[in-house]
């Protein structure tokens, strides 16, 4: 069975965002990029299942420009066998994507889709459900154990109220949550080989699919600041300030 | 303009998430009906048809909604869909996994986690962990949506709707229910709460998370949160985690104990309305966003707010 895991680049975790003070989106000039962490998660889960027999290869898909070959890179130094680029520089919305995808897990025979469960830039949270929908697949969200059984996965997922177990017939869509795994390290030597793979392209236009935006952003603000805080010496001293001042106990 | 709007509930109990999300729904346009879905959800239904300005509420109780997978409930809302503009369902874990299916199906673009409605298409929704704020149009003939609850108060308990049932025809289901672990407390749902009290990285150890975070929030009456590493550590349960990943909440009171402050987390309370933090390091980033920090040994500063807050309230 194939897995496929697409990787988004993002702003790194770490990055301090910036508003632009035109309101026209966010300024990530000089910004460090990186995999989104929940993509390299779903990644790190489709090498452990090849490793232990039930996928038998692992395909890397990254959506965008270029540049995205730098994530496409890291993601072979971890372990996936090919890594395909989709190229397209207009600014697709999780839709357009979960169709692109839809697309390749139907031209690669895909038995197994695993994906982050949000990227950390937009936080929408919606291409795996939607892949799934478009693909008339199950899906198991937020995933934090994955077991293959067969024709069949067994997960188990965060929810609100704690855990929950289920049991989804393959072909499905899992998507990974912050639990499922911690993504191993990747040495130089694995990184110098992965250099050496080839990155397959492909361009999103000649994929048959509708890729215009439906949400047209109108403006992009910063969010409210809260007013600065004081400091308290003692605990007496945070009591009477949150009875007398805040008003709140 | 009508509204359909999934209701959040946990198989008896009608969950306060639903009542913010109808204030939401109710700002896009009055005509707003809720869907009721489970099985044996008599009592929630009623108790959705009380919420004020709800028009009707669709029970749609069946074995095969049971557990409310997301397979089911998509299919079930797009049943429906025909006859509303706009769905919404509350942004949790049940919104977040059944309403991107019921957009792609209908070929629209969905705007999660809406924080302020603008117009009937344009809404305020967080991105990059709340650092930045967008305001969307969406082009689609229909629009779908979740809403982060945090951000809209609850509508009060006056209504009298009238409940229709509605019919579900399942398809077969490929997706199977197993079984559940649920945190069973007595305390107030993280979510609701007018005080939450969270543990981080400091507290080190489950017994320490118990006698430091737990022992204050029971105090106070208060919900139990916690940063991501003491999930991780596996000494607080996942669904104790507040951030960008977690919960978002926005209680009266939000008191940090030994939580650094990253804007992962920050990203999940700092809409409360009065924030305390309690670090030993006074760089920490949270004492940033605490309208009361306190620096210190949280093992003797903890205690010490224990039994003073227990003796003003006793």
């Amino acid at each position: 069975m194939k897995a496929l895991v697409p990787i988004k680049r993002v702003a790194d975790f770490n990055a301090r965002i910036r508003v632009r003070p035109d309101g026209t989106g966010v300024d990530l000039a000089n910004i460090k990029m990186s995999a989104n962490p929940f993509d390299e998660i779903a990644l790190e889960q489709a090498v452990r299942l090849r490793e232990a027999g039930g996928v038998s290869e692992v395909i890397a898909v990254s959506i965008g420009s270029a540049q995205c070959r730098d994530v496409l890179r890291s993601a072979l130094a971890l372990g996936a066998d090919r890594a395909i680029l989709i190229r397209s520089d207009l600014t697709l919305e999780a839709l357009a994507i979960a169709k692109l995808l839809a697309t390749l897990v139907r031209a690669e025979g895909i038995g197994l889709a695993i994906l982050g469960k949000q990227a950390i830039d937009d936080d929408a949270g919606q291409t795996g459900q939607m892949l799934a929908a478009l693909l008339g697949w199950p899906q198991a969200t937020f995933a934090s154990s994955v077991e293959l059984q067969g024709a069949s996965a067994k997960v188990t997922r965060e929810v609100d109220g704690g855990l929950q177990t289920i049991e989804v017939n393959l072909p499905a869509v899992i998507t990974a949550d912050l639990r499922l795994n911690t993504p191993r390290f990747v040495g130089l030597p694995a990184i110098m080989k992965a250099k050496q793979k080839p990155i397959e392209e492909r361009d999103a236009e000649s994929c048959g699919v509708s890729l215009g935006a439906r949400l047209c952003v109108l403006r992009t603000e910063e969010p409210p600041t809260r007013k600065a805080g004081v400091m308290v010496k003692t605990v007496a001293d945070l009591v009477d300030k949150l009875r007398l001042e805040a008003g709140v106990l | 303009m009508a509204i359909l709007l999934l209701a959040e509930h946990d198989g008896s109990v009608l969950l306060d998430q639903t009542a913010r999300a109808l204030a939401a729904a109710l700002e896009i346009g009055s005509d707003v009906d809720i869907l009721v879905a489970g099985k044996d959800i008599g009592a929630v239904a009623e108790t959705a048809a009380g919420l004020a300005g709800v028009r009707t509420v669709l029970k749609a109780d069946a074995d095969d909604l049971d557990h409310q997978l997301p397979e089911a409930i998509a299919a079930l809302v797009l049943q429906l869909a025909e006859g509303y503009d706009t769905i919404a369902a509350p942004a949790t874990s049940l919104g977040k996994s059944a309403m991107p299916r019921v957009a792609a199906l209908l070929d629209v673009m969905q705007i999660s986690d809406v924080i302020a409605v603008l117009a009937p298409d344009t809404f305020k929704r967080p991105i990059y962990a709340g650092n930045a704020i967008q305001i969307v149009q969406s082009s689609d003939a229909r629009r779908v949506l979740t809403v982060r609850t945090s951000a809209f108060a609850p509508v009060a308990a006056t209504g009298a709707a009238a409940i229709e049932t509605v019919a579900f025809a399942p398809a077969e289901a490929r997706s199977r229910f197993i079984e559940e672990q649920r945190g069973k407390s007595a305390r107030p749902e993280l979510g609701a709460a007018r005080i939450v009290v969270s543990g981080g990285r400091a507290l080190g150890s489950a017994e320490n998370f118990q006698t430091r975070v737990v022992a204050l929030a029971d105090v106070l009456g208060a919900a139990v949160g916690a940063s991501r590493a003491p999930v991780d550590e596996g000494y607080a349960p996942n669904d104790w985690q507040v951030g960008q990943t977690g919960k978002i909440v926005a209680p009266e009171l939000y008191i940090a104990v030994g939580i650094s402050g990253a804007i992962q987390h920050v990203a999940g309370m700092k809409d409360a309305k009065t924030i305390v933090a309690i670090n030993s390091d006074a760089n920490a980033p949270i004492f940033q966003y605490a309208d009361y920090g306190l620096v210190g040994d949280l093992f003797e500063l903890v205690p010490q707010l224990t039994a003073a807050l227990a003796q003003t309230r006793s």
